[in-house]
């Protein structure tokens, strides 16, 4: 086969999707209000498709670090750390996240995609077993593919299956490294990481766990540490990924442990020492997120608040939902055809969603992906419900209501919120509104 | 490949139930290009196959296995 060919029957599979509306793998923002608005295509939408969760990206101190790395330091760091040097904003970020999760070890990556990859492939190879949620982010099946090691998947969030796993690899030599989610990109639910971690404890030396926290940093638990400072497991999860791509606002990614020599992992680590380092400007916004966090839980409670306002409307309403209540809220589609059609009349009525169709999805699911921030006012949430209750019962996805523009919030809530672009201070009339949210 | 008949069938007895309708599937069928399952049913029916079956099959031993009979085989090798 011709590459030309191959090519072509990508573009042959897209058609489907492209004859009932737009790309959504190629959306086109003209510009970005605000954490909650944006321009697509000349239409003003609200973003509830950002994974902004704590509506960070706007952040007048975060853009003034990075403004300031980015002066002292330039843009970029041309190569890796371990050809290259270690910057301040690195070393600075690794200490604050370190002290952040209370532990030895910080390592950062330059994404959240190679956080995984660098770690996972750094702590297991050949002869070892890494045993995974079968419901894993492709990074961490990327991550085990690259590593050599042997894959066993256990039944999502099944403690019973993975238990059942672990005791036939009794007796094997080798690592053994349980990887699971604090929550699941997908459907918003969460690992029962009590169980988890009581299982992989009982296993024995030799048998460690790997926590993905991506979309469960600064949604879960009382200082936003995840699912598993929310579950008290920490002390029983040797390491926790993270990125900085969600509710840190800007892009990265890393690993902590408290496991003697830990340090070492960046030698082992092919993805950190072939990829160049994060720019110091990231590095340094990362790290005032960070420190915000710290500072400032009021922001989680303000999220959970907004994700269950929204769970709980979109429930009422009628929509087939995921199991349980976080800043990810999965509505299920009958098919796909339909959730494209829901996602494209979603956009052209104002409201910028994600789109999740098979095989992409678990269970062959259909999904409009619902992200909730912590920027979001509560009139934007009402008037994004009511907007997806309007068009969703116009195709049969849920039974029409008889209410009439129930909870509708004034435009203007939307409207005020987009004109802080124009002004020269703009980032600190957004970061106004998120604080006077919060 | 497998010499037992009995392993095959229950696999593809399996598969069977797995795609449903009136696809006409044999011990010799392609597992996906005979009968459309994307890539994350094929990685479902693997978890039934081990329930089934009393066996943990890693993901790294799929990669030979295009046929029912492939199937059955790997399960044969785990098992011993």
């Amino acid at each position: 086969m011709k590459l030309e060919e191959r090519f072509a029957e990508v573009e042959q599979r897209l058609q489907p999707l492209k004859a009932i509306g737009r790309n959504p793998g190629s959306m086109m923002f003209d510009s970005i209000v605000s954490p909650t608005v944006g321009i697509l295509d000349g239409l003003e939408v609200l973003l509830f498709g950002t994974n902004n969760y704590l509506g960070m990206t706007f952040d007048p101190a975060c853009i003034d670090a990075s403004v300031e790395a980015t002066r002292n330091y330039g843009v970029g760091t041309t190569g890796s750390r371990v050809a290259n040097g270690t910057y301040g904003p690195h070393k600075a970020l690794e200490r604050r996240v370190a002290a952040f999760y209370g532990r030895r070890g910080a390592i950062v990556f330059s994404t959240g995609y190679s956080a995984n990859l660098g770690t996972i492939c750094g702590l297991a190879g050949q002869g070892d077993q890494i045993l995974i949620d079968a419901d894993s982010h492709a990074s961490i099946y990327d991550a085990c593919r690259m590593s050599g090691a042997e894959i066993i998947r256990f039944r999502h969030n099944s403690a019973a299956d993975l238990e059942k796993k672990l005791r036939r690899l009794e007796g094997r030599d080798g690592i053994k490294l349980v990887v699971t989610e604090g929550i699941f990109s997908m459907l918003g639910d969460s690992a029962p990481l009590a169980e988890i971690s009581a299982v992989t404890r009982n296993a024995g030396p030799g048998v460690y766990l790997l926590v993905d926290e991506a979309h469960s940093l600064g949604v879960l638990g009382e200082n936003g540490r995840g699912k598993c400072e929310a579950e008290g497991v920490e002390d029983d999860v040797d390491f926790i990924v993270g990125t900085f791509s969600k509710s840190v606002g800007c892009v990265g990614g890393f690993c902590v442990s408290n496991i003697e020599g830990f340090d070492a992992l960046r030698l082992l680590s092919r993805p950190y020492m072939f990829t160049a380092s994060m720019t110091p400007g990231t590095a340094a916004a990362a790290e005032e997120g960070f420190r915000q966090m710290q500072e400032n839980p009021a922001r989680f409670q303000r999220l959970m608040r907004n994700a269950e306002a929204l769970y709980a409307g979109l429930a009422k309403r009628g929509f087939d939902l995921g199991p349980e209540p976080s800043p990810v809220v999965a509505v299920k589609c009958p098919d796909a055809p339909r959730a494209v059609m829901l996602w494209n009349q979603l956009i052209d009525a104002g409201l910028y969603t994600n789109i999740a169709i098979p095989p992409a999805t678990p269970n062959a699911l259909s999904l409009l992906r619902v992200s909730v921030s912590a920027a979001h006012s509560s009139g934007q949430i009402a008037r994004a419900m009511d907007i997806l209750e309007r068009t969703a019962a116009g195709l049969g996805i849920i039974e029409p209501s008889e209410r009439a523009t129930p909870e509708l919030v004034a435009e203007g809530d939307v409207e005020n919120t987009s004109r802080t672009m124009a002004q020269p201070r703009i980032a600190d009339t957004v970061e106004s509104r998120t604080k006077a949210a919060v | 490949m497998t010499d037992s008949p009995d392993l095959a069938e229950k696999v593809l007895g399996l598969l069977k139930e797995k795609v449903g309708g009136d696809v006409v599937l044999t011990v010799d069928s392609d597992i996906v290009a005979d009968t459309g399952l994307d890539s994350v049913s094929v990685m479902d029916l693997v978890m039934e196959i081990e329930d089934e079956f009393d066996v943990t099959i890693p993901l790294d031993r799929m990669a030979t296995v295009k046929t029912v009979k492939d199937m059955a085989g790997v399960i044969e090798t785990v098992q011993q």
